[in-house]
């Protein structure tokens, strides 16, 4: 736990990120190429969807790294609201993003597989209206962050939505149990075990280990951006104070 | 000569999955690094102007 602590300093993160940012670039880099050329070029159609069964490889990722990273903010949103710890609202802060785009490509990706496999982009079911609910819940907590100019106000407001919205994500999940819906049910994460031939099971594990590495990336980026800008806005605070304290103001004209 | 496999009747909605995929995680990916690389240039300027916490410590002393 006190090593956990150490690395949770800014200062500590910084110089750790820095280290481990090349790497997991690199990594994220060559599942995603083995994968992706697996998912094109290797895979086998599937009997009854034919070659669209390649849209899998992007959606289903996808749709796994929308929750995830809002299971992340969620997360951090405990770490702001118990622990009120520095780095918590940064993560959640740089997550937002990372997870509206997935839900974004996991949306299209859906209506672009759905077009030819159920006859349209889109219906009004409980699997596809939640997800789109998440990415509205997504674009509001981002939008609520920019309505508030002081970062720790605005990091205590958006973890109390966050958890709120948080109810969102059991909801999608069981979403395909719970009622009855177009979309299918879970093929992989379920108790008997998945359903997925493994010549079509692997790929889509690497591609899923690609496109979480690159969120990672992503998210260690986003967030040394975040520590950074607000290294800048302490800064540009205690350079105006020493100058108004010094008679001047900050374009270095007299009081 | 065609690089990529035969998808079939339904290739458009195939590469058009692809293609939204790069744009929204490409754009993502640019749009990080551009803020990454512009805040850690303020950065920089504000430090080589004198201006960090320690000097503002030393000012106060």
């Amino acid at each position: 736990m006190p090593n956990l602590l150490a690395l949770a300093n800014p200062t500590r993160f910084m110089q750790l990120s820095g280290v481990l940012l090349p790497w997991l670039w690199a990594l994220a880099l060559v599942a995603l190429g083995f994968g992706l050329w697996l998912a094109v070029f290797s895979v086998p159609a599937d009997y009854q969807q034919g070659e669209t069964v390649r849209i899998m490889y992007i959606h289903v990722p996808a749709a796994w790294l929308a929750l995830f990273l809002y299971t992340l903010m969620a997360l951090s949103a405990l770490g702001t609201l118990i622990w009120r710890h520095p780095l918590a609202d940064v993560s959640q802060k740089a997550a937002a993003p990372i997870g509206a785009a997935f839900t974004l490509v996991c949306l299209l990706t859906g209506a672009f597989w759905g077009k030819p496999m159920w006859g349209t982009y889109w219906v009004w079911d409980a699997r596809l209206t939640s997800v789109l609910v998440l990415l509205l819940i997504y674009l509001g907590l981002l939008a609520l962050w920019r309505s508030i100019d002081d970062p720790s106000r605005a990091g205590r407001a958006v973890a109390i939505m966050t958890l709120v919205g948080f109810i969102n994500v059991p909801i999608i999940k069981f979403s395909v149990d719970w009622w009855n819906t177009l979309h299918q049910p879970a093929s992989v994460f379920r108790l008997q075990g998945p359903s997925i031939h493994p010549s079509m099971l692997w790929p889509l594990l690497l591609v899923a280990v690609g496109f979480t590495l690159l969120a990672l990336a992503l998210h260690m980026l986003a967030m040394r951006a975040e520590i950074m800008r607000r290294r800048i806005r302490t800064l540009e605070i205690l350079e105006a104070a020493r100058l108004d304290a010094v008679g001047l103001t900050p374009s270095g004209a007299s009081a | 000569m065609n690089m990529l496999p035969n998808l079939g009747p339904h290739a458009a909605f195939i590469l058009l999955s692809y293609g939204a995929a790069v744009l929204v995680i490409g754009g993502l990916v640019l749009s990080v690094m551009a803020d990454h690389r512009q805040q850690k240039r303020k950065l920089a300027e504000l430090e080589a102007r004198g201006i960090t916490r320690r000097s503002d410590a030393g000012s106060r002393s």
